[in-house]
């Protein structure tokens, strides 16, 4: 009989009350990693670039838009100051590809000739629409599963952006001991292993405009940012006025601690 | 002590306004000149910094409640529209969510300070209870305020904790389909849960002013445990304490503004950016941290009672956790009378200090095991091993394999003269639920055997005649006493 301690598992609690979610256990997933270049908007300074967050909208457009909704974020927000950087009249220009449900007409009709419901092309107030009329629909267009909402998806996910730039980078071929489901891909990042959602990003996926190379990894990248921006559009807002908060408290703090010493000095405590 | 009213009107309005509603006096000799001891470290800060937190959390709740929507179709949607289209609505909600955070870690100081310095015993027993109380109604409202977002945790974490009723026999069930409003957590359960959410928060205040007026009744308690002998222990609230307290309350902020500025989603679970879904149950339900002590212990007791050798079972696991959960918060009432020993500061108590500092290792132990899955393993000893045991040519065999799947084909391949007899020789496995039984133990044994027995075992060191003594000791070698 041999003793096996899992000091593994009681190393791993500790490093997990760290980092979360941190699989290591051999056969589990690999862990998330971040790309080389980190990112822009982690740490106390974090910010949005805007080219990058312009070049993810093109592959969320182009790309992850024929699946996913992005239920939480207007036209509009895409010109919001710490946001991409579009101009009204681009983000115009934008919200008119998308159609939008309209109606009813003067007459009080809500079906056009051809009884179909009117549409009308989006403005800069709208949401961006569901690819999907329903969730039936979205689920039989995708062997079953559900491509979820992903304005929130890199906050609904532990380490959620390393966790998103991986998944969309760790396609591969599955190992041949593993038996895979029905339509299935293998993603070691993903949960389980098996993901429904077909690899979305090859070399060269979409053509960007600043003459970028639209390599796998950098497409993630981009799109990772992107959909970081639209789960914490207040982010870059939010590390500047806390630099602000906390330089004045640092301040009140030493005034605060200098007038204790003064008031208690002659009393014996 | 309580003590005479030092104030004196200083206007005609003031003279005036005292004759009919002295609430000016109130407040100065509440507030201002109220002695207090002048051995009070920073420990005793975070009376005052609780205060603060409920005040913020008052604040920032009804700011949030003009611009959510309690509807279970569109909750999780007016949360998103308070976080990107309200004015500072993220900055609000971020307040709001790391506030009831700190509002814990405050009130876990303020108790295990109450608990090292024996603040708890006479004469100040029911202001240690009302304090439980507060405790009590605090777990409540953030429970109830973690269910407003209406996300996955949100909802899951309602279904599991209003589920613990229904072990109570007989009218748990009822009681839990009158608690949410129908047979499963809904659209009714959210409603109520929001309007209970705003209501308790001030029941809170009014169980603080009954606190604060007992406190004012008895005076402070103080690191040496000893009581107020004279004018020359103390010294006036204002500015002294004042002062202290502002400090530390600036650095309390310093860590509560780190917390909503640059890490406003560490304390809370991914999950619940995800709408609430009733097909969907997560992986793992877990209450925010600081409720997972109390979740350990509900879900460490996993054997029924009955009588030995029967199959008559007397109370079932389910409500023994249950029982074991309210015990936990009841012995907190008891307290006063369960420890034995008369003194108060832990500084005194050579025998009862290791256990204090045991206990602490016993609550951060039961947290951890609460955020883990019960079935995980911590140690294991040997492996599985399923055999299969037979005779051939009147010799013994054994033959051992990974599953016992595998050892069932390889029974069903044998002859069928051959008797294969399956042998199934599991490892021993240490398991959370298995710490967390023995944490759970150690939590009710601190209170109903270390503190009981010690006290009355223990020789006490020997303390200081006065607080004044304590602090001329602390300060300089030399003078003697005053008196
Ligand atoms: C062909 C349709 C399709 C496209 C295009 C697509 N997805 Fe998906 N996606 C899915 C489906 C289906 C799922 C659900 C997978 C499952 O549950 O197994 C999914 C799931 C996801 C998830 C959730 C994984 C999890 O942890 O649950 C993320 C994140 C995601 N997709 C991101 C993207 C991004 C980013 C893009 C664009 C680069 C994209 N998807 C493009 C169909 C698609
Ligand atoms: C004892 C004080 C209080 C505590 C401990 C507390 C705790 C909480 C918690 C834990 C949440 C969930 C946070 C999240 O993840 O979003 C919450 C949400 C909420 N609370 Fe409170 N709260 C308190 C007082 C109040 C008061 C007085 C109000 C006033 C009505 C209020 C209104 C709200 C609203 C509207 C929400 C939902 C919005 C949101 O989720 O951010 N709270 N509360």
């Amino acid at each position: 009989m041999s003793l096996t301690i899992r000091t593994g598992t009681i190393i791993g609690a500790f490093v997990m009350a760290l980092n979360a979610g941190a699989a290591m256990a051999a056969g589990e997933a690999e862990r998330p990693h971040a790309p080389q270049e980190g990112w822009s908007f982690s740490g106390i300074f974090g910010h949005y670039e805007e080219t990058t967050l312009q070049r993810g909208f093109l592959v969320y457009e182009s790309v992850c838009a024929g699946c996913h909704a992005l239920e939480y974020v207007a036209f509009r927000n895409l010109a919001d100051p710490g946001g991409p950087g579009f101009t009204l009249d681009q983000v115009r220009a934008i919200a008119a590809n998308y159609r939008v449900p309209a109606g009813p007409d003067e007459f009080g009709d809500t079906l056009d000739e051809n009884g179909l419901p009117f549409v009308r092309p989006a403005i800069p107030a709208n949401y961006f629409p569901s690819p999907y009329d329903n969730e039936q629909q979205a689920r039989a267009r995708n062997w079953g599963a559900l491509p979820p909402d992903l304005s929130l998806i890199t906050k609904a996910r532990v380490n959620g952006a390393n966790y998103l730039y991986s998944l969309l980078t760790g396609y591969e071929d599955a190992p041949e001991y593993v038996e895979m489901g029905e339509n299935m891909n293998y993603n070691p990042f993903f949960p389980g292993q098996q993901i429904a959602m077909v690899q979305p990003l090859y070399e060269g996926s979409v053509e960007y405009p600043d003459g970028t190379e639209a390599t796998v990894e950098q497409m993630a990248y981009d799109v990772t940012n992107f959909l970081m921006w639209t789960a914490e559009p207040k982010l870059e807002k939010r590390k500047r006025m806390g630099f602000q908060v906390m330089a004045f408290l640092f301040v009140l703090a030493a005034l605060l601690y200098w007038s204790y010493r003064q008031v208690w000095r002659d009393v014996d405590h | 002590m309580a003590h005479e009213s030092t104030y004196q009107p200083k206007s005609g309005f003031e003279r005036w306004l005292d004759a009919r509603l002295p609430v000016m006096r109130l407040m100065h000799d509440s507030f201002s000149a109220f002695p207090t001891p002048k051995n009070l470290n920073y420990w005793w800060t975070f009376g005052g910094i609780l205060t603060f937190c409920l005040v913020v959390q008052i604040v920032t709740g009804i700011t949030l409640a003009m611009h959510y929507t309690s509807d279970a179709s569109i909750a999780f949607g007016s949360v998103e529209h308070i976080m990107r289209d309200v004015n500072f609505g993220w900055l609000i909600r971020y307040i709001h969510a790391v506030g009831s955070s700190m509002f814990f870690l405050a009130v876990y100081i303020h108790i295990f300070r109450g608990l090292y310095y024996g603040s708890y015993k006479e004469p100040r027993e029911l202001l240690w209870m009302l304090g439980v109380i507060i405790f009590i109604l605090m777990m409540a409202t953030a429970f109830l305020g973690y269910v407003l977002p209406w996300g996955q945790m949100s909802f899951w974490a309602a279904t599991v904790i209003t589920n613990i009723f229904t072990a109570i026999p007989v009218i748990g069930t009822p009681i839990q389909e009158w608690l949410v409003g129908g047979f499963a957590v809904g659209n009714p359960t959210l409603t109520r849960f929001f309007s209970l959410h705003y209501l308790l928060p001030f029941v809170i205040f009014g169980v603080v002013l009954l606190h604060v007026w007992a406190l004012h009744v008895t005076g402070n308690n103080n690191p040496a445990g000893i009581e107020v002998k004279g004018p020359q222990d103390t010294i006036p609230f204002n500015p002294y304490y004042t002062v202290k307290d502002a400090f530390a309350l600036v650095l309390f902020l310093l860590v509560y503004m780190a917390f909503v500025f640059y890490a406003p989603n560490a304390l809370g679970h991914p999950d619940n950016y995800i709408p609430a879904d009733p097909l969907v149950t997560p992986a793992h339900i877990v209450p925010e941290w600081y409720l997972l002590p109390y979740y350990a212990i509900l879900r460490s007791i996993t054997f029924d009672i009955g009588i030995p050798f029967t199959d008559i079972v007397l109370i079932e696991a389910k409500l023994l956790g249950v029982i074991a959960l309210a015990a936990s918060i009841i012995v907190l009432f008891l307290l006063p009378w369960l420890d034995t020993s008369k003194v108060k500061s832990l500084r005194y108590r050579p025998m009862m200090k290791p256990f204090f500092f045991l206990f602490i290792v016993v609550c951060v132990g039961l947290g951890w095991v609460g955020a883990e899955s019960p079935d995980k393993v911590l140690i294991q000893i040997g492996e599985d091993q399923y055999r299969a045991e037979y005779v051939v040519e009147g010799e013994p065999v054994a033959q051992v394999f990974p599953t016992a799947d595998d050892r069932d084909a390889f029974i069903e391949m044998l002859n069928e003269d051959v008797e294969a007899s399956a042998v199934d020789a599991l490892a021993f496995r240490f398991q959370m639920v298995h710490l967390g039984l023995i944490l759970t133990v150690a939590y009710f044994a601190h209170f109903l055997l270390v503190l009981p027995i010690v006290g009355v075992i223990e020789t006490p060191r020997s303390r200081p005649a006065s607080i004044e003594e304590a602090v001329l000791k602390g300060a300089k070698p030399a003078p003697a006493p005053a008196e």
